[in-house]
Formats: C-alpha cells, structure tokens, sequence
C-alpha cells in the first residue's frame, strides 16, 4: 500500500539518501533504526513530501508522486493528494498552542476536508477517548504532559483518516513512564490494522512490537527483516556494530 | 508674518520652491471652475464650490491680528485681513469663505485648487514673487523698536548694536538686523515667545512689523523710537491666474480710494501715517478703533490669572479640545488598521513570498523606513496631485500615516512570524493544509501573540505622530495647542488639558491591547527544538 523507490536526497553536496526503496503491506508496523545522522528522519520525511527528494518515487494507495529534482506546482498538487492518506507525528508534537486540545483535533477535518463542526467535534471526541485524553480535551496543550501532548497528536493525525501513520522518533522526548502511554497506543492501533512506520530509538519497542525493523547506516537500508532474527543474530556488521553499542 | 516652528519655517522655503518647480514643469493644468454671475463670468474661481463662492485662505492659528480665532467666541474668525476679506468678497458679489491652513501649506495649497487666494501678511519680497502672483498693497507698515518700560536709549538700530534684539524668522526685521549687528539677532517662530523673552530679560529688544509690536505688546512693556524700514503685505495668486489677480486688484483700488480700507484698519487701530501716504487718504478717521478695544478688553478678561478667569479661559478650550482629539483619534485609528493590514501582507510576502515579492517588500520597508515621515506626508498631500491623485486632508492623513507605519509593522510581524518554530507549519503541512491554510490557521494567530506589545507601543506612537497631519491643513490635538496656547500665553494650563486629552484617547487602546495580550498570553509559545 505504500512503496518507495529510488529515494535520494542530498543536502549541500552531503548525500543523505542514497537511492532507497521500500514496500509496506496494509497493517505492518515497521521500525527503522540506525545511528544518528543516518537519513532515517529524513527518508521518513520525504515519504510525506515535507523534504523533496532529488529522486526517486513514492504510491500510497493510489497516488504516486515522482520527484525529478525539481519541485513544481503539479509536483505540489500530487503531494497534497498523497498527504491525505499520509498522517506524521513529530518528536517535538507540534500541537498548536493557541488552540486547545479538542481544536486541534478537529482544525484539519473542518478545514482541510471541509467536514461540518458537529461531526470533526464527534471524531475528535471519540479519538480523544480512544487516546485516553477525554478528561482534558479543552485544556490548551502547555497544561499537558509530553506523553499527553504526544497522543493529542497521534489524535490529531488520526482525525484525517490515513491508511498510513509516520512516527518521527515520537518518543525521543519522553521519559521511559510517559513513552509508554504513547506506545501503547501505537500497540492499540497496530491491533486495529493501521499501518505504521516508526524512526525509533527505542530498541525495547523495536523489537516487541514491530513487524519488521529497517536498519539504516550512511543513506542506506543495510539489512531489514524480522526483529527477533536481527535482534538476536545480525547478518551484517554494520547491524552488529550499532546493536552492540546500545548493550 | 506668522507663527509656528523652526520646521514650518523650512517647509514653507521647501513648499514654495515645490511650487515653483511645478509651475516651471508646466504640470499645473487645473480643472477650472467657472464664475457665473455675469459681472465674474471670466473669472476662474480655484476652489469654489458655487459660483458665488470665493475660498480664501490664510493661517489662523495665533496670528492676531490678521486672520485669528476670536477669543470671545472660539470657532469664530476675525481679524483685520478677515474684514478685509470679508469686503472684497462682498464687493465681488461673492461670499468669502475662510480655509485654515498652515504657514507651510498656504502657497502649496494655491497650486492644489483648495482656495482661490492667500492673504497672510506675506511680505511681497523678490522671493515670494518669484512664486506667486501679488495684488497691489493692502497694507504698509513699517518695523518698530520694542522695549521693557525701564529700558532707555535704544530706539534706533545703531543704538542697538550689541544689543541682543529678538525678531521673528524670514522677516524684512529679521534681514534688517542681520545686515546690522548679525551676532546679537534671536530670531523666533512664535510672536509670544519672542515677547516673553523680552520681558523675562532674554533679549534687551525687539524688532517687529508694527501690528505684530502693538498687539503683543503688554503694559510693562514700550514701542520706542523712529519707525524703521518699510514692510508690505499683497495677496498672493496662483500665477496662472491673474485675471481674479486684476479683479481682486481693482476692488482693493475701490476700497482705498471710497475709504472703506481706511475705515476697517481703524477699526483695528492700524491705520497709519504710512497707510495715510499710500494711499494719499489724509483725512481724520472718525472711526473708533472697537476692534482694538474689544480684542484689549477680551484678552484681559480671558488672560487673567484670577480663578474665574481661568475657569472661564479653560471651559471655553473644551469643544475645541474636543474636536482636536476626535480628529487625532480618527487619524490614528484608521491609520493603524491600514499599517496593521498593510504590515502584514508585507511581513508575510517578506518571510514566505516568492524572490521578486521578498525583494519588493523589503525595498518598500527601507525606503519608508529611512525616510522622514513629514517628507511622506507633504509628499502624498502636496506632490501626488501631479500624478492625478487629489486627496482630501484627511484622507491624505490617514494614508500617509497608515503607508508609513506598514512599514514598522511589517518588520515587527515578521519578527513575529519567524519566532513561530518551524514544526508548526510542518505539522499543519502535514495535516495536508495548504500554505495560506497553516499561515491563516496557525502562524500568523501566534505570531499576533508576540507582536501585541510592540503594536501596543506602535499605536501610542502614531498617535503622536498623527500631530505631523496639523501641516495639511487639518486641526488635531496638537494643532489646537499651539493655537490656544499662543492665544493666551498659557502653555501650562493648556498643554495639561492637551496632554490629558492625548492620554484619554490613548488608554482604550492600551487596555485593548492588555486585554488582548492577556487573553493570548496565556498560551505560551513552546519552542520544543
């Protein structure tokens, strides 16, 4: 349901993206992991369209959009259509702090799809539920806790109903008691059949909960495969290396 | 011949020479309009809004006894040159309709068809001839010595040499003592300051036109010696009219010669030996010098430090106060929602708008920024006309402050909206709203958050900046201070009631703005990064 080919993406002369390509089945939970620096959020962002790759070309169900280094107004358009089935959640949350938590949930809807206030009010309301978040739907987001602030916004993305969720290391500002409010939610809508793609530090979560982990290194995607195989018995040394350095 | 500040004096040496470029470039081709009476069939009446209409205009702020507010009734003019003006009309089968304007704006203003004539004691020198048409004469005088009453000898300009003698600017005193003794001149823009300076012992004399010296002149202090020089005053034309020029012209014959003249400047007490040798008019007057004695009487009365006195004085200063702040406030108000408009459509096209518009507004900001705000105004009011773009004051007014301020907001918004961390449009552009969406929906309202305050000061600000507007023609706050003032020597009392009336329409806009602050302040920008 979603494929990527081909992405490259270099910044300044630095290649970041080397030309990768990925095809995710409907309902996997997918990790990608790897060191810093090693294009794993950037590949995440291009899969969305908030970085244009130089190359390559991304479907989601049934837009494609293909970059040819140039970025232009249909480029524009196509990606648009794209991000509708696209939702991203940041590792900062990015929830408007002007609005309060129940707004933010239904700004997109109303805006974007155009959907009447009665019913982004009962969307946002039953996904505020689902997050454990209906107590404080009308505080404003700096009245929260990260991991509250964290689920609005998996909420928030949910309210437009996408067929795929990216995760930009949505737990790297957390502490360990409040990233597991947000992962078990993530557990919950894996459950569910959504189909998810995580950038992740979190090796624990990695390999319990993922389908299948991606490990990345320099731009590339150096070994991909089942968690508790990779986990347990790395093929590549790369893989090897960054595993041991997290023991 | 009249009062104002070192800067009106500049402005009006710059206006007049606006002027001339103007007549020079051949540019000023006004739409006419027609007298239609008969008797005035062929004259072109500039400003009139009937045919029986004759504009005319002159300072009246603080210019006894020319044109002046009378202080018995504000909001009433008078004046020898009103009465003058008043007659020519009349005997023009025509009703002369009195337009304020400021010393600078008077010659401007001809070119502009906003009246038909000047008539301000404007002293007909090789200069001002160079810019405007002159009728003969309406009066001659000469400048007079003035002194403290315990002050002796100095009645002549050689007895004056080393003496410090006040004058007021761009006279034929002020050149008369420059030529003399150029070291001991003080020359003032304001008639009351240059006397209060002579009798607090600043200066050791004056040197003045005689009404000006007999009229400010109070008990304590003596016009002394010879009459000095020659001084004299014309109306002032558009130089592309001079048939209202030979009309007005041979009215002021009649007036001279039947007596009328001689009768209205007695009335004044301003008719002299050297009026009587101009005009060849030697007979007696039989006429009382009322006006004299009323304006006397008047300013006594009004002047006084008695309680009553100033009861009176200030209870009369209200309605004009008045009308002086809702001017300000009406300025400024719709001034600043156009800056506010304005600066945003440029902060957003210089944060997030394509090259050409980023370089466009950024050019806009710098020239309006680095460039004086009375320039933008007298340039917009003055020089926009040559472009076919006619104003009115108040119009004028409100754009120039509002095109002005754009520029301050512009650059505070921007810095607004760059303090807007970046995962906030990322994540709106994640949740597939378009640009314009995330700025309307996301930026912009937490940006406002950050520029309340300094929109807050902006605001204030304007206000008194909106006093810059006094040069074309319209009477705000300040305009109405310097006039009451100057009436009646009060600059405490009247600058308390000025300045209390500055406040008042200040403060709904800094409780607005608290208001507003408190009610967004409460979500506090999170940088997150």
């Amino acid at each position: 349901m979603l494929k990527a080919t081909g992405i490259a993406k270099s910044f300044a002369g630095n290649e970041i993206l080397r030309g990768i390509s990925l095809e995710v089945e409907r309902g996997e939970l997918i990790s990608i992991i790897g060191p810093s620096g090693c294009g794993k959020s950037t590949f995440l962002r291009c899969l969305n369209f908030l970085e244009h790759p130089d190359a390559g070309e991304v479907r989601v169900e049934d837009v494609t959009v293909a970059s040819t280094g140039s970025w232009r107004r249909a480029d524009e358009v196509q990606a648009h259509r794209l991000r509708s089935h696209v939702g991203m959640v940041f590792q900062s949350f990015n929830l408007f702090p002007h609005r309060t938590v129940l707004e933010n949930v239904m700004l997109a809807p109303m805006q974007v799809k155009r959907m009447s206030e009665t019913q982004a009010k009962h969307v946002a309301c039953e996904l505020l539920e689902k997050v454990g978040l209906a107590a404080v739907k009308n505080r404003y987001p700096d009245r929260l806790s990260g991991g509250q602030q964290q689920r609005a916004a998996i909420a928030r993305a949910l309210a437009m109903k996408p067929s795929v969720m990216l995760y930009d290391e949505p737990t790297s500002a957390l502490d360990p008691e409040l990233s597991e409010e947000v992962l078990s939610v993530m557990r919950a809508l894996d459950a569910e059949g959504m189909t998810q793609l995580v950038v992740t530090h979190d090796m624990r979560f990695a390999r319990a909960a993922s389908d299948r982990v991606l490990f990345m290194e320099a731009g590339q995607i150096v070994e991909s495969g089942d968690p508790d195989v990779m986990f347990a018995n790395p093929r590549e040394a790369g893989t090897r290396r960054f595993l041991r350095t997290l023991l | 011949m009249n009062g104002g500040t070192v800067m009106k004096r500049v402005r009006f040496a710059l206006a007049l020479a606006l002027f001339g470029l103007w007549g020079m470039a051949g540019l000023s081709a006004p739409a006419w309009a027609e007298g239609g009476t008969p008797a005035v069939a062929s004259l072109r009446v500039p400003g009139a809004t009937d045919d029986r209409d004759l504009p005319w205009a002159s300072d009246g702020e603080a210019n006894v006894p020319y044109v002046f507010h009378d202080p018995a009734h504000e909001g009433r003019m008078t004046g020898f040159e009103y009465d003058l003006m008043q007659t020519i009309s009349a005997r023009m089968g025509r009703h002369g309709r009195f337009v304020q304007n400021g010393w600078d704006g008077l010659i401007p203003g001809l070119s502009r068809d906003l009246y038909a004539l000047v008539i301000d004691g404007i002293e007909m020198t090789p200069e001002h001839k160079a810019a405007v048409l002159f009728s003969r004469p309406y009066y001659v005088t000469v400048d007079r010595i003035v002194l403290r009453n315990d002050e002796k000898g100095l009645d002549t300009l050689d007895a004056l040499k080393g003496h410090v003698v006040g004058t007021i600017k761009s006279t034929a005193a002020e050149r008369l003592l420059l030529d003399h003794d150029p070291a001991n001149v003080r020359s003032y823009d304001e008639e009351t300051n240059l006397f209060s300076d002579l009798k607090n012992g600043r200066l050791d004399a004056i040197l003045i036109d005689e009404p000006i010296a007999l009229y400010y002149r109070s008990d304590d202090l003596k016009l002394v010696g010879p009459p000095i020089g020659r001084v004299a005053y014309g109306i002032a034309f558009p130089k592309n009219n001079p048939g209202l020029r030979d009309a007005v012209d041979s009215v002021l014959g009649d007036l001279m010669s039947d007596g009328t003249l001689h009768q209205i400047l007695a009335r004044w007490n301003l008719w002299t030996p050297q009026m009587a040798d101009y005009t060849g008019d030697q007979t007696l007057s039989t006429v009382q010098p009322t006006a004299w004695v009323d304006y006397r009487q008047t300013m006594e009365r009004m002047s006084g430090s008695s309680v009553q006195a100033m009861v009176h004085r200030y209870v009369s200063f209200l309605p004009l106060i008045g009308s002086g702040a809702l001017m300000t406030l009406g300025v400024s108000a719709l001034a600043m929602v156009l800056a506010v408009a304005m600066g945003l459509v440029l902060a957003l096209a210089r944060a997030y708008g394509v090259a050409p518009l980023r370089w466009l507004a950024g050019l806009y900001v710098e020239i309006v920024r680095g460039t004086p705000l009375l320039i933008q105004v007298l340039f917009i009011f003055y020089g926009l006309p040559a472009f076919g773009l006619r104003l009115s004051p108040f119009a004028a007014g409100v754009l120039s402050l509002g095109l002005n301020y754009a520029a301050y907001e512009a650059e505070n918004y921007r810095a607004g909206l760059l303090s807007v961390p970046r995962g906030q449009m990322e994540a709106a552009i994640a949740l597939n709203m378009t640009h314009m969406q995330a700025l309307r929906l996301v930026i912009v309202p937490q940006a406002f958050r950050t520029v309340v305050p300094v929109m807050t000061n902006d605001f204030i600000a304007l206000l008194k900046d909106s006093s810059l507007v006094s040069v074309i023609t319209l009477t705000e706050l300040s305009q109405t201070y310097i006039r009451l003032s100057s009436t009646y020597y009060d600059y405490i009392g009247t600058g308390l009631m000025v300045g209390l009336a500055y406040l008042l329409v200040g403060l709904p806009f800094v409780r607005l703005a608290r208001m507003a602050e408190k009610r967004m302040g409460r979500v506090v920008a999170k940088g997150h990064h």
